[in-house]
């Protein structure tokens, strides 16, 4: 089972982008259940969203308790809430910024991480460039296909988007979602 | 047909494939998503000759569909938490006047102090207002037991609610093999009720009753509950005939058969419970659960059988009536009074504190050793209650219980006035 966790703020489609994981891996034929876990509902608060991927039934109903893949959708929110908790030593770490490590203060929890599994993306950016709207959703999950090979394809990627975006937003958002695909790289500390 | 969606949509699709001919709307988090999605499908025109009425207040939704009921229209309305509260003495009224209304309820805690997030409160507050209640484990099961219910209630002339875990379920995207509709129209007939209001043949329904005839008119609520026994299961097999799916029942068993340990429970933390039994059984423990699927009527003769050759049994549930205990439990206990083994209590789960697989190994653990509490709940912060006993013992006033606790673990920091 891979399992990811999905941090943002009220308005950032935290639960969105679970929802289109989910069809993703559904659309290869995988078992996936994506689910929020809401607070208050509004705009800018802290928000979880889980996604859970398998190839076979899934039952557990508990949140994303260890997660394979970390998506941070905010950077601010390190200051705020224990978005490392759980995140297995092998597990990815996928982050909307165009800071580094060391400007965003969190070095050394990447530190810990293997090799190859902090992963940086200016989703927020490739939004508002293709988009028009500061939404990095559909970016962080494309991104998400790119740093953990095998999970998802960006073709299922793209085509959940449309999915759950049918028209015109959803093109801009796949446009928006090949371009942070491209660009998502792994990261390190320059110490 | 395989559809990876929202939980509260399928039940909506679900819903429509009944053919309802009124819906009753008022929005209430978490089962707003499903009248919403019930009025998509009819403004649309995907689902026909229905009326859907947006009502000022839960009251006014099931009294509405109290009125359209009456008049012989299939009808069906949801709610949640509070929302079932404020319609509560309309609930007692669509079960007396015997009508065949179905009700899905977003299962959310009971305020105050207010909680948005899901529990079994509010549908466990009506457990004895004569509606037959189902609960769900699964989305596919919530969409493969409403369009059963419809065939229940209108076949035994009792309203059901159809109980699935506000979020967990409501809110879950998951894989649902939704049925066509071809099936559906074969399995379920259009409603043909048995008391109609109809303005050229004038009838009184809901008359007053007298001392002289009201036990006679509540013992056949109770003799149609004793019916549901059969009835249930009955229609559960004709749903599978048609659509291949054995969802629905009075119970549902995992690994019972040489299991010493028995966990009761029901709705979406079967799953979880599930998954912790298949780690334990690798590792030999004679493990199994029931889940309940039908808690009106409660399927007492099932439970005993399969709970004959048990060791011991825990009934987890997500409610409690406070001063005594769970009430899954006592109606477990009652089913077993015949047969002397322990049956332990644990309330888990209140007001949507997540159940870990963790939490259940450790209560597991407890519970094969037999040094479990009689009632127990689950990760109770028990720290946290100590100190908020010990301000109200050095205080005279020590405040709202609840700010207090809020405060002592840290989630406000806002200073006491």
């Amino acid at each position: 089972m891979f399992q990811v966790r999905i941090h943002g703020r009220g308005g950032q489609g935290a639960v969105s982008g679970a929802e289109m994981l989910s069809v993703a891996a559904f659309l290869e034929d995988k078992h996936a259940q994506a689910f929020p876990s809401f607070g208050s509902e509004r705009m800018g608060a802290p928000v979880v969203a889980f996604c859970r991927i398998d190839n076979k039934e899934i039952r557990s109903r508990e949140p994303v308790l260890e997660p394979d893949a970390l998506l941070v959708q905010d950077p601010s929110l390190f200051n705020s809430v224990d978005v490392f908790a759980g995140l297995k030593a092998d597990g990815y770490l996928i982050i909307n910024t165009t800071k580094t490590l060391e400007q965003l203060g969190i070095e050394e929890a990447a530190s810990k991480l293997a090799p190859g599994r902090v992963w940086t993306v200016p989703a927020t950016e490739l939004a508002i460039q293709h988009v028009g709207r500061p939404s990095p959703n559909a970016g962080m999950i494309a991104a998400l296909a790119r740093a953990c090979e095998g999970v998802l394809e960006l073709d299922s990627v793209a085509a959940a988007i449309r999915k759950k975006f049918p028209g015109k937003v959803g093109e801009a958002n796949v446009i928006a979602a090949q371009a942070a695909f491209d660009s998502a790289k792994v990261t390190q500390s320059t110490k | 047909m395989l559809k990876q969606m929202e939980g509260s949509v399928a039940v909506a699709e679900a819903v429509a494939l009944a053919r309802p001919e009124v819906i009753c709307a008022y929005p209430i988090t978490p089962q707003t998503h499903i009248v919403e999605g019930l009025g998509e499908l009819v403004k649309s025109g995907k689902l026909e000759n229905c009326e859907y009425i947006n009502v000022e207040s839960e009251f006014a939704a099931l009294s509405v569909g109290i009125g359209s009921s009456s008049a012989g229209a299939r009808t069906y309305t949801a709610t949640a938490s509070q929302g079932i509260l404020y319609m509560a003495e309309a609930v007692y009224n669509a079960s007396g006047m015997g009508l065949p209304i179905v009700m899905t309820v977003g299962n959310r805690a009971i305020g105050a102090p207010i909680n948005i997030w899901n529990d079994q409160s509010d549908s466990m507050s009506m457990r004895d207002a004569g509606w037959i209640q189902l609960f769900c484990e699964t989305n596919q099961e919530a969409v493969d037991v409403h369009i059963q219910a419809f065939k229940i209630a209108e076949t035994l002339n009792v309203p059901v609610m159809v109980c699935m875990d506000g979020f967990i379920l409501t809110h879950a995207y998951e894989r649902i093999d939704m049925p066509e509709q071809e099936q559906i129209d074969q399995f379920l007939p259009p409603f043909n009720p048995r008391q109609v209001l109809d303005p050229a043949h004038p009838v009184s329904m809901g008359a007053m009753v007298g001392p002289e005839a009201f036990t006679e008119v509540r013992y056949l609520a109770h003799h149609r509950q004793l019916q549901a026994l059969e009835v249930i299961p009955k229609i559960a097999a004709e749903y599978n005939a048609i659509v291949g799916r054995d969802n629905g029942g009075l119970i549902s068993t995992y690994k019972t058969e040489d299991a010493e340990t028995l966990i009761i429970s029901l709705g979406s933390v079967i799953g979880t419970i599930k998954d912790v039994i298949d780690v334990r059984r690798e590792e030999g423990e004679k493990i199994g659960c029931i889940a309940i699927r039908s808690f009106r009527p409660f399927p007492i003769a099932e439970i005993r059988e399969a709970c004959s050759k048990a060791k011991r049994v825990v009934v987890l549930e997500k409610c409690f009536a406070v001063g005594l205990g769970g009430m899954v439990a006592s109606n477990v206990r009652m089913a077993l009074s015949t047969q002397p083994l322990p049956v332990y209590n644990v309330i888990a789960g209140l007001g949507g504190r997540p159940i870990t697989q963790k939490s259940l190994h450790k209560l597991f653990n407890e519970a094969t050793a037999d040094t479990l509490e009689g009632l127990h709940f689950l990760d109770l912060n028990k720290e946290t209650v100590e100190r908020e006993l010990e301000r109200e013992r050095l205080e005279g006033c020590s405040g709202a219980v609840a700010e207090n606790i809020l405060r002592d673990i840290g989630a406000v920091a806002a200073s006491k006035v």
